[in-house]
């Protein structure tokens, strides 16, 4: 190009002509760099027909300066929208490299979860907590006394030989694996002042062998409530709310008369399970009943004065159903694939 | 206890059409849970036939068999198969002769098994049908022929159908019977909760005559240590039949009722008294009058006797077991097994028979002891109606007559006399006030007259006497239940009570929640293991305490080889861990909560006596009690192996090791706001080198690093196995109960690195901690980043370097305080530990 002389329109519209054609043809920010230097730089064409300004006669300044000065304002703007159209495609270019396939993200925390049986133990405890009522809790390695002779069940009465007992060496040392969660409710009557709302949950230890519907170590839990004027109804309306709360809207219960000693009357507790897989049902679901005036006797409270309901229930059995596990071994054997099903959620 | 329907219709009014589901749904209204049903499993046609002519051919393989003609319907009638009214049958028994009445399986019929029986080709002919040996028909164990209907005194007409002849029609329920109603072992006790479930009518059997007449044959009760103070037998009656034909079978019907009562038929005399037992639940017992000497004397028995059992057996004998015994010795042990001695044999003509009363408590305890639970025990060790024995005796004396041939003598003895039942006094309104049903008046008098009870009326309220084969009625409570179950649970309201405002989880039960769900949420799967261990493991194992003593021992596991209670959390996840293996899950993160046992050094723990249940122990008997019982605190535990990340894209597998496991003990630590010291500790599970003890507060609450390579590698895991344990219970107490936030520092933070040789087995952690001491208030973190050994060093140092951060609360630090913190720091670890600044 050649070097401009004289401030003209010619030689103006020239040198932004020039200055636009580089601007628009300028891809990348390494070719805009090289077009700044040569069409806005100090040696640029405009930039010399400005430095010509100092030399033309003083009644043509103004003329010749606006000229100069839009020309150099037009390829300014050109320039600088130019610039920030690469920028922005640069910029888009340089995280589109980056692009990864999402689908084939690393696994960097192996995948945890509570077992079933602990988040169903806590979903019953909160539904009793709800209801106001506390959490008490005792040694699984029990004293026979609180095991049974604290709950009526007489030393050589069928009841005791009935209930499938480990028992510890020596005999003489009267323990035993608690074969039910109740040696706590008398641990809770001595202890606590009444009236009285507690749930019992832990593990429990009968000597059935492991097979699809047994396990010798399985988890109940048992609520206990001591107080003045509770009657059977009580007892009936709080394992219907409890129901309810853990199998739907459409749960109800039934109670047939049974036998326990440290109930009476005592009553066995069948729930209707209205999502069963397979159909609404019946199950068989745990025992219940007022409590035996001898074991309120056994723990200090007057059996005269106050009266008490209890129920107890297994939660593998309320999981089993519940959630459709067919084989208790799932349940007790610790595959992890087996609560990795649940995550954090029951 | 099994109830055949054909039975229970004899003493109460069956609903028509009742059918074993019926009888099944109604037992359970009134407290009898449905167990099963039993019936002779098979169908018919199945006739009585005459044996009109047998060929007997000899066959290659030894055998002989016989091509008989049976007649199986009258002369030109069709039989019941529609087939010919004779039928040709194969028949490979040889006790039977032409004229026989015998019973006949005819083609189409089914029996037990299931066996469908169908003309076949057999030894050279069609065998239209088989001729029914008494096992093939489910009524006994005979097999050595068939059935010959005479043996039966049976001679029925051809063609008859046998199903209903031998009473093979009838079937029974099974029923759960609980420990408090004895009452229920017989078909008398069911037939009146069937009446009570049903409103049906009752017929009592035991009304039926007793014996007149007194003392007919000697007996004395000379009890003279009884148990719990309770005498042995309360009541002894006998009856004496003489002239009893040996050789008269048990009649069909009677066989198919014990049949289907589960009760196997033995001789025709031994049946009755089973049969007889069944119906009234009174256990009988019979004896050769012809092989007793003298009179009998009921009594303990004296050390070192002995008796042999009618199962031949001989029995070294308690002084606690009551004996029935004659002039010389011992002949039963009583109400669990007769002797043999004056057992009833092949040639019984003169028999003694025995309905007693025992006491419960003593059955149960002869029972338990020689282990010989029986009909008869379990019926005394839940108690006998005391005032059923005469009728009971009368009625197998009855049966002797009418089916053996027997003659009844008139006098009966009866010793004893059932001590009167107290009555109950049941106050006006207690029963509403239990059950929460506003019963009438009429409705509670009417249920316990129904039971039985006398019920007579008292001031404010009712005098009940309960009836006499009710031992488990003694209180108002157990009036309360009878007069809610006989008008149904289903009367019972639902009204919720309202508890007093509770104050939530305890703290220990919130963190020991927060602890499930920090593991989880950290990538552990929780597994819940049993706690039985071996002793191999258990001393592998051992407790966090290190020193524990023997472990408790199970009096009988199920598992011979797993007797001990765990003391350790560790086996029961290695175990779980070697299964995942198995399945291929190889790459495992696994943690469980749970309780230890931990007993004391001493290895003495339990409590040598009880106190009585039915009153409130005294505070030093309640400490003894929990005194004795070992200590169980609950733990928590991690096993991890294989990798913590796997391979994959731009990711380089990561193992889990013993950094992992620390990390698990720091983040419950962080967690339940406890500050965990961790050190160099030595643990006989873990590798000497590589393990961690945790301590809080200056106390041991547990142990991380890595499993003793060799232990893994016998528990069937990779040598490699990182392990955590920690006391739960400890952790939780040695947290803080409360948190005061303080003021959050906004001022900026100056950073610096500082570099300190020291030598090699100087632990970092003492570095540190001397840093944060010397460097002083300002110290905000400190962070191991670098441990450098090698070039540049003299042999033996380290060189660690740490990144600090500093900050002051209320300006702005110059990098002049900063270095100056950090040389104080670094001026600590030089006057505990050596270190100097690294050029």
């Amino acid at each position: 190009m050649s070097e401009p002389t004289e401030i003209t329109e010619a030689s103006v519209g020239a040198a932004v002509e020039a200055a636009l054609a580089a601007i628009a043809a300028a891809s990348d920010s390494a070719a805009l760099k090289t077009v700044r230097t040569e069409h806005t730089g100090e040696s640029s064409p405009l930039a010399r027909l400005n430095g010509l300004l100092r030399s033309v006669p003083n009644d043509q300044k103004a003329a010749l300066g606006k000229l100069v000065g839009q020309a150099r304002g037009r390829v300014n703007q050109a320039f600088a929208a130019r610039e920030s159209a690469i920028v922005e495609a640069e910029a888009a270019a340089r995280l589109e490299a980056e692009r990864v396939d999402v689908t084939a993200a690393a696994v960097r925390q192996s995948a945890g979860a509570r077992h079933p049986l602990s988040l169903l133990q806590d979903q019953v405890i909160d539904v009793f907590v709800g209801m106001g009522w506390e959490i008490a809790e005792g040694p699984e390695l029990e004293s026979e006394w609180f095991n049974f002779d604290a709950l009526n069940f007489d030393a050589d009465h069928p009841a005791r030989a009935m209930q499938d007992t480990f028992f510890i060496d020596p005999p003489e040392a009267h323990l035993v694996l608690r074969t039910h969660t109740s040696p706590v409710q008398v641990r809770t009557m001595l202890e606590r002042e009444v009236p009285i709302y507690v749930l019992a949950p832990g593990r429990v230890f009968r000597t059935d062998e492991l097979d699809a519907t047994h396990t010798p170590v399985f988890t109940q839990f048992e609520g206990l409530a001591v107080d003045k004027g509770l009657t059977m109804a009580h007892l009936r309306g709080t394992l219907e709310h409890f129901a309810r709360t853990l199998f739907g809207d459409g749960a109800k219960i039934r109670l047939r008369p049974n036998y326990f000693p440290f109930t009476e009357p005592s009553a066995e507790l069948d729930v209707w399970h209205p999502t069963f897989v397979g159909g609404a049902r019946w199950i068989e679901w745990g025992g219940c009943g007022m409590i035996n005036p001898n074991v309120l006797k056994a723990a200090g409270i007057d059996p005269e004065v106050y009266s008490g309901f209890a129920f107890g229930m297994g939660i593998e059995r309320a999981l089993m159903f519940r959630n459709d596990v067919e084989d208790m071994r799932d349940i007790v054997e610790g595959d992890v694939r087996f609560s990795q099903q649940f995550g954090m959620v029951v | 206890m099994r109830v055949p329907l054909s039975w229970l219709a004899e003493y109460v009014d069956l609903v028509p059409g009742t059918t074993t589901g019926s009888l099944h749904e109604a037992l359970v209204r009134v407290g009898f849970e449905e167990e099963d049903v039993h019936d002779f499993e098979l169908s018919g046609p199945i006739v009585v036939g005459e044996v009109l002519e047998f060929v007997e051919e000899p066959q290659s393989n030894g055998k002989t068999i016989r091509w008989c003609q049976v007649r199986v319907a009258p002369d030109g009638e069709t039989a019941a198969d529609g087939g010919d009214a004779v039928h040709g049958i194969v028949c490979g028994a040889g006790n039977f002769f032409v004229g026989d009445k015998v019973v006949v399986t005819l083609p189409g019929s089914v029996l037990p098994g299931p066996f469908p029986i169908a003309a076949r080709k057999t030894y050279g002919h069609v065998s239209d049908g088989m001729i029914a040996s008494a096992r093939e028909l489910g009524l006994g164990e005979e097999h050595d022929g068939i059935l010959r209907l005479a043996e039966l005194d049976l001679d029925p007409a051809v063609g008859t159908d046998a199903i209903s002849l031998l009473s093979l029609d009838d079937a029974a329920v099974e029923i759960n019977v609980t420990p408090d109603r004895g009452y229920a072992f017989s078909i008398r006790g069911v037939a009146r909760e069937y009446a009570h479930a049903t409103g049906a009518a009752f017929r009592d059997p035991a009304l039926a005559g007793a014996g007149s007449g007194s003392s007919a044959f000697p007996v004395t009760i000379a009890d003279d240590a009884p148990v719990r103070g309770r005498i042995g037998a309360s009541i002894f009656v006998t009856r004496v039949v003489r002239g009893v034909d040996p050789t008269r079978r048990t009649p069909a019907w009677m066989i198919a009722r014990l049949k289907l009562a589960g009760i196997r038929s033995i001789s025709l005399v031994v049946d009755i008294t089973n049969y007889v037992m069944l119906e009234l639940g009174q256990p009988l017992h019979g004896y050769d009058l012809d092989t007793l000497v003298d009179g009998i004397v009921v009594r303990r028995a004296r050390a070192g006797e002995s008796i042999v059992t009618l199962d031949e057996k001989e029995r070294t004998l308690s002084v606690e077991d009551l004996l029935i015994t004659d002039g010389a010795g011992p002949i039963g042990l009583a109400g669990v097994m007769g002797g043999a001695r004056t057992e009833i044999g092949s040639d019984t003509v003169n028999v003694l028979i025995e309905a007693a009363n025992f006491d419960p408590v003593s059955i149960a305890r002869s029972a338990r002891r020689h282990k010989l639970p029986s009909e008869a025990s379990k019926r005394f060790e839940r108690g006998v109606d005391p005032a059923v024995a005469e009728a009971a005796a009368a009625r197998a004396a009855q049966l002797l007559a009418e089916l053996a041939g027997g003659t009844v003598e008139d006098a009966a003895t009866s010793t004893g006399q059932a001590e009167p039942r107290p009555s109950v006094f049941l106050p006006d309104g207690f029963v509403s006030g239990l059950i929460g049903v506003d019963y009438t008046d009429d409705e509670i008098r009417s249920v316990l007259i129904e039971i039985g009870a006398q019920v007579e009326q008292a001031d404010g309220g009712l005098a009940v006497t309960p009836p006499s084969w009710r031992p488990d009625i003694v209180g108002k409570a157990d009036l309360a239940e009878e007069v809610a179950r006989i008008n149904g649970y289903d009367r019972i309201p639902a009204v919720l009570p309202v508890a007093p405002p509770g104050r939530g989880l305890t703290r220990a039960q919130r963190l020991r929640r927060i602890t499930t769900n920090v593991l989880a949420g950290s990538g552990l799967t929780e597994v819940l293991a049993y706690p039985f261990v071996s002793p191999t493991d258990a001393a592998a194992f051992s407790g966090l305490e290190g020193e524990v003593a023997q472990p408790v021992r199970v009096a009988n596991p199920l598992d011979g080889a797993r007797p001990l209670l765990r003391t350790s959390l560790l086996p029961g996840l290695a175990e779980i861990a070697h299964r995942n293996l198995s399945r291929g899950i190889t790459d495992l993160a696994i943690f469980e909560t749970g309780l230890v046992t931990l007993p004391t050094a001493s290895g003495t723990f339990g409590s040598a006596t009880l106190p009585v249940g039915n009153a409130r122990p005294d505070a030093a008997v309640l400490a003894d009690l929990d005194a004795g019982i070992p200590r169980q605190p609950r733990n928590v535990a991690a096993l991890l192996l294989g990798n913590a990340i796997v391979r994959q894209p731009g990711q380089a597998p990561v193992a889990w090791d013993w950094q992992d496991a620390i990390g698990v003990a720091q983040r419950l630590g962080t967690a339940l706001d406890v500050e965990l010291v961790v050190e160099q500790g030595a643990h006989p599970a873990f590798h000497p080198g590589r393990t961690a003890r945790i301590a809080a507060a200056g106390e041991t609450v547990g142990f991380a690093g890595e499993l003793l390579p060799d232990l893994a590698a016998s528990a069937d895991l990779p040598r490699t196995v990182a392990a955590v344990e920690l006391d739960l219970d400890a952790l939780i107490r040695l947290g803080r109960s409360e948190i005061l936030a303080r003021p959050v520092p906004t001022k900026p933070a100056a950073t610096q690195d500082l570099s300190l040789v020291v030598a090699t087995d100087v632990a970092a952690g003492a570095v540190r901690a001397a840093i944060v001491e010397g460097a002083g208030e300002l110290l905000e973190d400190v962070r191991l980043v670098d441990d450098y050994r090698g070039a540049g060093l003299p042999d033996g140092t380290k060189s660690l370097t740490f990144a600090l951060r500093f900050r002051a609360a209320d300006r702005t630090l110059t990098a002049a305080e900063a270095s100056e913190a950090k040389l104080a720091g670094a001026a600590r670890a030089t006057e505990l530990h050596g270190a100097h600044l690294r050029d």
